[in-house]
């Protein structure tokens, strides 16, 4: 049962999912990898700056666990709210 | 067997595995000619949308260009990437769950407007074209080098090709060729990857070894590469050199291109329901992902290995890549000094593109330039793309590793040609002849006119990979400042505003469109000399100006909207509707 109310409350619980997200999401890539990044230049990970790493390495790591988490929650709110796929 | 053998034996049979799986998956329907049927696994549609994204200049480019640049390289790497992530949570599953075939389709509905649908064609077909030319020419590029045959000849090959299993199988023949294409690709980049590697830091897993010491000895590999640059007076290759915001606009601008462009979006009509397209964006990032995490890694690796090789390095004791990449045109010297040895610091070392004398060579043997040397002491010329297609003979790899690139090569541009002549076959077909001028013609004709349509795209592209105007790299920035200008901010308000109407979004397409195109215009083509960041608006330069225009367009958008008439009910329902995964349903065939 899929009622107005309902769908109303599985969007907002989607906003809220999608905000935390694309939130990380710019903190690691724009926050680490550009504005940040000769801060984080200052502390090694082992060869890495840091900068350059979340630059270069890191940023992306964090985009591909994201999606999956994201979709993994997801399938989970979607359950929450029956309006999940048959 | 001798590596000509190998590379025509390699090259061979994946082509002839291409055209097995087109024979295999012809489309019937213009179900499955646009979409598949919506019947694609997420894994392989993962594949499928790998193979699709990465380009030529993915495999053979991407890597240079990062060696030469160091860290800003990065905008590349994040851009690229980043935009999948947008993808799979704010556009993939809804348009998903709108279940049409094109993206158009979707603006035009959401919009209630033939007009917004046009605007959306126009776009979809300029952006395409823009890509596929390139494409077209890597094909060439990669068989004149590898097969000795003609560039031209190249085209035409890659063209009929292209023409077999994008015509044959639509939608359906492409997702399958893609995917064994993906694995081709990944598996020709990951293999010198993987042993040169092993042969300077010691670790087989690239992405560590770049940040582990050099094999034998306590440095760092990155900063014996920082020392060496700045010995020699290039940049620090960690350190970057453009300015902050024009790093930030321009990554913004990719990765928001990235989620616009129209033939990326198009994948995740295929996958059987909305959750897929969740997964399956996942997927497909993470398949990008192993390339795009291995490139930064080989580009540091070739860098360093360039530097200390040749600087100052006696011309005849040079290795014996050097002379074959010199013969193929990507290197080139002069010995301005006359002392036989090679001095390579920043700077061009001659004016404009080299053009090498026929069969005459220097003191030292070296192919002479009939290009004037410039004044500065850097007497290298290095095209980036060497710092891919040299890394088998650089690590002593055997031939059916070159063999390997070369087939590599190919997969990646054809994938993506393929990918990107479907998308203006579509919307052609679908957008242009079916929704617009002959709404009456029945599924079969307009199967037929999809096909027609591929076919005319493939010979137009083939035309500029032929002849490709000289504008090609430059036009680059249009696909993704367009598609960041335009379509982003139309698919995003559509799917999360209920308030948007077709005056709003009209106008905020049609303000982004005009401004990018007339920034990238003026700075490119009308005023080039006043292309630096003394002139460009708050420091942005052309390749980051979509992000701007992407912002205007949702301002405009806002405000349009917020004095004109809310959209009707039904289509207040249709947004809705589409944020519900429940009810997916594939579309019935011809609709």
């Amino acid at each position: 049962m899929s009622t107005q109310l309902n769908k109303q409350a599985y969007w907002k619980e989607n906003l809220r999912l999608l905000t935390i997200l694309l939130t990380i999401w710019f903190i690691v890539s724009y926050g680490f990898g550009v504005l940040f990044v000769d801060a984080l230049d200052t502390i090694k990970l082992g060869g890495f700056p840091l900068g350059f790493w979340f630059a270069q390495q890191g940023s992306i790591y964090t985009f591909v666990i994201l999606i999956f988490v994201y979709s993994v929650r997801m399938n989970h709110i979607d359950r929450k709210y029956d309006v999940h796929e048959e | 067997m001798d590596t000509q053998t190998l590379v025509y034996l390699f090259v061979g049979t994946t082509f002839a595995l291409y055209i097995g799986i087109a024979i295999w998956s012809r489309a019937g329907s213009t179900s499955e000619y646009y979409v598949a049927s919506k019947g694609v696994h997420p894994i392989a549609n993962g594949m499928a949308t790998g193979a699709d994204w990465m380009s030529a200049a993915s495999f053979i480019s991407m890597a240079g260009i990062i060696s030469f640049v160091g860290r800003d390289g990065a905008v590349y790497l994040m851009g690229w990437t980043g935009g999948y992530v947008l993808l799979a949570m704010c556009l993939a599953p809804y348009l998903r769950k709108f279940g049409k075939f094109t993206v158009p389709e979707f603006v035009g509905e959401r919009y209630y407007s033939q007009a917004a649908r046009m605007v959306a064609v126009v776009c979809v077909i300029f952006i395409s074209f823009t890509y596929v030319a390139g494409q077209m020419r890597g094909v060439g590029i990669v068989f004149s080098r590898y097969l000795e045959v003609d560039i031209n000849m190249g085209v035409f090959i890659g063209m009929a090709i292209v023409f077999f299993y994008a015509v044959l199988g639509g939608m359906k023949g492409i997702t399958y060729t893609q995917v064994a294409q993906y694995c081709v690709m990944i598996f020709a980049y990951m293999i010198p990857a993987i042993f040169i590697s092993m042969m300077m830091t010691g670790n087989p897993i690239p992405q560590l070894g770049f940040g582990g010491t050099l094999d034998g000895t306590d440095t760092y590999l990155l900063d014996k590469l920082n020392g060496i640059s700045q010995e020699l007076g290039f940049a620090e290759y960690t350190g970057g050199s453009k300015s902050t915001i024009d790093v930030f606009f321009i990554t913004v601008a990719l990765m928001v291109g990235t989620a616009g462009l129209p033939h990326v979006i198009v994948r995740f009509f295929t996958v059987p329901k909305v959750s897929d397209a969740r997964k399956s964006a996942g997927y497909a990032l993470l398949f990008i992902a192993i390339l795009y995490t291995t490139a930064p890694a080989v580009a540091s690796f070739a860098r360093l290995n360039l530097l200390q090789t040749v600087s100052e390095a006696d011309y005849t004791k040079l290795p014996g890549w050097f002379q074959t990449w010199e013969k193929a045109g990507l290197l080139g010297w002069v010995d301005k000094n006359g002392d036989g040895k090679i001095q390579y610091h920043p700077g061009a070392a001659f004016e404009g593109k080299p053009s090498f004398k026929k069969d005459e060579t220097g003191v030292n043997g070296e192919r002479l330039l009939e290009n004037s040397a410039t004044a500065n002491n850097n007497e290298l010329y290095v095209d980036r793309d060497i710092m891919v297609l040299a890394n088998p003979e650089i690590a002593n790899l055997p031939g059916w590793v070159v063999a390997l690139i070369a087939a590599g090569g190919l997969a990646a541009a054809l994938s993506t040609a393929a990918g990107l002549l479907l998308v203006i076959s579509t919307s052609i077909s679908h957008d242009l002849l079916k929704s617009n001028v002959m709404p009456h013609i029945s599924e079969k004709q307009e199967l037929f006119a999809a096909r027609a349509a591929a076919g005319v795209a493939i010979v137009i592209a083939g035309y500029f990979g032929i002849n490709p105007p000289g504008f090609v790299a430059q036009v680059v920035a249009f696909a993704f400042g367009l598609a960041a200008a335009s379509f982003f901010p139309a698919i995003i308000m559509g799917i999360f505003s209920k308030r948007m109407n077709k005056e709003g979004a009209i106008a905020g397409m049609l303000t982004g469109l005009i401004f990018t195109f007339a920034y990238i215009v003026y700075f490119k083509f009308v005023n080039p000399a006043a292309n630096n960041p003394a002139h460009w608006w708050f420091g942005v330069s052309p390749e980051g100006i979509g992000t701007l225009g992407m912002i205007l367009n949702f301002a405009v958008s806002y405000c349009v909207a917020l004095v004109t008439a809310a959209p009707p009910e039904k289509i207040q329902h249709l947004v809705e509707d589409i944020r519900i995964p429940r009810g997916a349903i594939a579309p019935v065939a011809g609709h």
